[in-house]
């Protein structure tokens, strides 16, 4: 019984931390823009993308990797320069819609590129599964929730200590105060993009060996970070984490114990009793307590 | 009278031109004009793309080699992005304004399902590469299809499970169409086997993980096989997570995943895994004798020669379509719709990538179990069990 819980919870964990991965970039983009970025998805999936092709055309792993990581920041910066740049005046809605746009340039480009087949590239410490109380993980998934948590830690940092984050949050408040006391939005926005394609595809490709992935992986990455992202309070980062985490248990829980059938829909459900009492999400209401 | 006199001579010289256009026709010989409307792009791309390719390569061929009934093919083409609104939308257009001979396509059931009205309607042959029992059952006069159906699927792995002593059997199933088409089959057939499925789970064609469902399927009292529906990079996952387990479960997988891509990305977890597949899977591994091994190997060789990729069985069921279509325009000596039909309907012991197909009044696929070969992953290559 035991172990049959605890491969549920480290089932739950695995993907949880994967949703927290992706539910953090759409939190980064928030706060400096008020954005929706629904490229999100996308960098995630070019992370791991561009991992395995660089991997499969003689790369060692680690140069792949680092390689990979430059490639989506470069694909980051150029989104915010060439697409979101020029329509900085538009409302906000605008800009998210810029954004689905920029999801379907990178999602075909990456079809006609690289091919319509999933790929998987190798585990960073094998294959061969741990064992724990009855029940087993990968040292991949280990790799995602050590990654995971000191991304937060980072982020925490540069957020709350250095100027450049601190200039981020501000933007995030009030775009014109911000530049009144001289904050460069402009750059501030753009470090934004080009921070939060790193994280995606650092998130990708941790994720990759475990996952897969291919052209349209980002879909529901991208979908289920956004709803971790907004139950944990989007702009969180203790609550992207929370959210990812509750939302993977949740569905690894309601697979082994209820049904597989209902997965989803038990996930949903909580997304809508969350929001429905807390409607700024479990941690969103800190973000505004700092204000 | 001079009006009547001017419309009298307009109407005569376009009578005239008509004529003339008509013999012009008449001496280049008209093509036999081949349409087909297949899923290239969108999700069911990996099923169009090589079936189009099929479909160019040996069109190309037959041309090459003076046609048909001394008539050259043309294809028309059009792609539905896997949405079946657009392939009804552009069979109507093959119908009303390209007047095509007959149809070869229809890459998904959804597609598929979608021109069956249409070219009923318009009484043309139609050849579906799609895979449901649904298309051909019930039985529709204008509509044949070459795949294999997932109700076979599941019948041959549950004679391979009767083989082996297991009838309390674990079921995992995608909650894509396929997958669920192909679990209604599987529980629909089970009892003819006397199998009985003690658990009945699903996962997402997107899951990242499946192994809640698959440690619920392990405590599962009394059971003795797994058997997982799906296709593409879930049921890689199903076995990596397998894998991942340690589990001992003998597992059994459909045609879905017949593919290499499948034992790439499962890894060494799929050492052991069983599931049915059509011959062109294994073309080099059939031994001398089979009867199907001359089609296959040529098959492979001539796609893999032209596109440097490796064939599946999904291009091999548009080159069936397209064989059986031209087979049956040699016998009808004509492109007479009803006659094309009828020499459709009449194809018997003809061998092709998919099986031996003999059809019927009854029977418009004419694919019995002895199509599939089961299959056996052994150190990461595929072994022929039966």
């Amino acid at each position: 019984m035991l172990a049959e819980f605890i491969q549920f919870l480290f089932s739950g964990i695995t993907i949880g931390s994967i949703y927290a991965l992706a539910a953090l970039g759409f939190g980064i983009i928030y706060n400096a823009s008020g954005v929706i970025n629904f490229a999100q998805g996308e960098f995630i999936m070019l992370g791991g993308m561009s991992a395995v092709v660089l991997a499969a055309a003689g790369l060692p792993l680690p140069l792949a990797i680092l390689l990979a990581v430059a490639v989506v920041a470069v694909v980051g910066l150029l989104l915010e320069k060439l697409a979101i740049e020029p329509a900085r005046n538009a409302d906000i809605v605008a800009l998210i819609i810029i954004t689905i746009g920029a999801s379907l340039v990178l999602r075909g480009l990456v079809q006609v590129l690289f091919g319509k087949n999933t790929r998987a590239l190798p585990a960073f410490s094998g294959d061969q599964a741990l064992q724990l109380l009855g029940a087993t993980i990968l040292p991949q998934s280990l790799w995602v929730l050590g990654t995971t948590v000191v991304i937060v830690a980072a982020l925490a940092w540069f957020f709350g200590r250095t100027r450049f984050g601190k200039g981020m949050l501000a933007t995030s408040y009030n775009r014109l105060a911000a530049q009144l006391v001289g904050i460069n939005t402009r750059l501030i926005l753009l470090g934004a993009f080009g921070l939060s394609a790193v994280l995606g595809a650092v998130g990708g490709i941790l994720i990759t060996p475990i996952t897969y992935t291919s052209y349209d992986a980002g879909i529901m990455l991208g979908l289920k970070g956004f709803v971790a992202a907004t139950v944990g309070g989007l702009g969180s980062g203790v609550g992207a984490i929370v959210g990812g985490l509750l939302l993977g248990i949740t569905e690894a829980m309601t697979a082994g114990y209820v049904s597989s059938a209902y997965k989803d829909a038990v996930a949903f459900v909580l997304i809508l009793l969350v929001l429905f009492f807390m409607p700024r999400g479990l941690f969103g209401a800190k973000v505004s307590e700092r204000v | 009278m001079r009006i009547k006199a001017l419309g009298r001579l307009i109407g005569a010289s376009l009578i005239g031109f008509a004529t003339a256009l008509a013999a012009l026709g008449a001496w280049a010989a008209e093509p036999i004009r081949i349409g087909s409307v297949l899923s290239v792009t969108g999700p069911a791309a990996f099923l169009g793309e090589p079936e189009i390719k099929t479909l160019q390569l040996y069109i190309e061929r037959i041309n090459a080699q003076g046609g048909v009934i001394g008539r050259k093919l043309e294809l028309v083409h059009y792609d539905d992005g896997s949405d079946a609104g657009k392939a009804n939308a552009f069979t109507k257009r093959l119908i009303e304004s390209d007047k095509v001979d007959l149809i070869v396509g229809g890459t998904t059931t959804g597609s598929t399902m979608a021109m069956v009205p249409l070219v009923e309607a318009a009484r043309i042959p139609f050849i579906s590469l799609a895979g449901a029992v649904v298309v051909v059952e019930p039985v529709k006069k204008w509509v044949f299809k070459t795949p294999h159906t997932d109700r076979m699927a599941a019948e041959k792995v549950f004679e391979d499970m009767k083989k082996r002593g297991f009838t309390k059997v674990a079921l995992l199933s995608e909650t894509s169409g396929f997958g669920q088409s192909g679990r209604k089959e599987t529980l629909a057939s089970a009892p003819k086997y006397g199998i009985q499925i003690v658990a009945d789970e699903t996962y997402g064609p997107k899951d990242t993980d499946v192994t809640a469902q698959l440690t619920k399927i392990r405590n599962t009292p009394g059971v003795q096989a797994l058997f997982v529906f799906g296709f593409g990079q879930g049921p890689a996952i199903v076995t990596k997570n397998y894998g991942q387990l340690g589990m001992k479960l003998p597992m059994y997988q459909s045609h879905g995943v017949a593919s290499e891509e499948y034992i790439k990305l499962s890894g060494p977890a799929a050492n052991g895994v069983r599931l049915p597949a059509a011959a062109v899977v294994v073309a080099d591994k059939l031994p001398k004798e089979d009867p199907q091994r001359e089609v296959v190997v040529a098959y492979k060789k001539a796609y893999e020669e032209r596109y440097k990729e490796p064939i599946s069985t999904f291009g091999g069921h548009a080159y069936d379509g397209l064989m059986i279509a031209v087979d049956a325009i040699k016998r009808a000596g004509s492109t007479d719709k009803e006659k094309v039909r009828a020499a459709i309907e009449g194809t018997r012991n003809y061998m092709g990538t998919g099986g031996l197909v003999n059809m019927s009044p009854q029977d418009h696929m004419g694919l019995d179990l002895t199509a599939f070969r089961m299959l056996e992953i052994r150190n990461g290559d595929w072994v022929l069990v039966d």
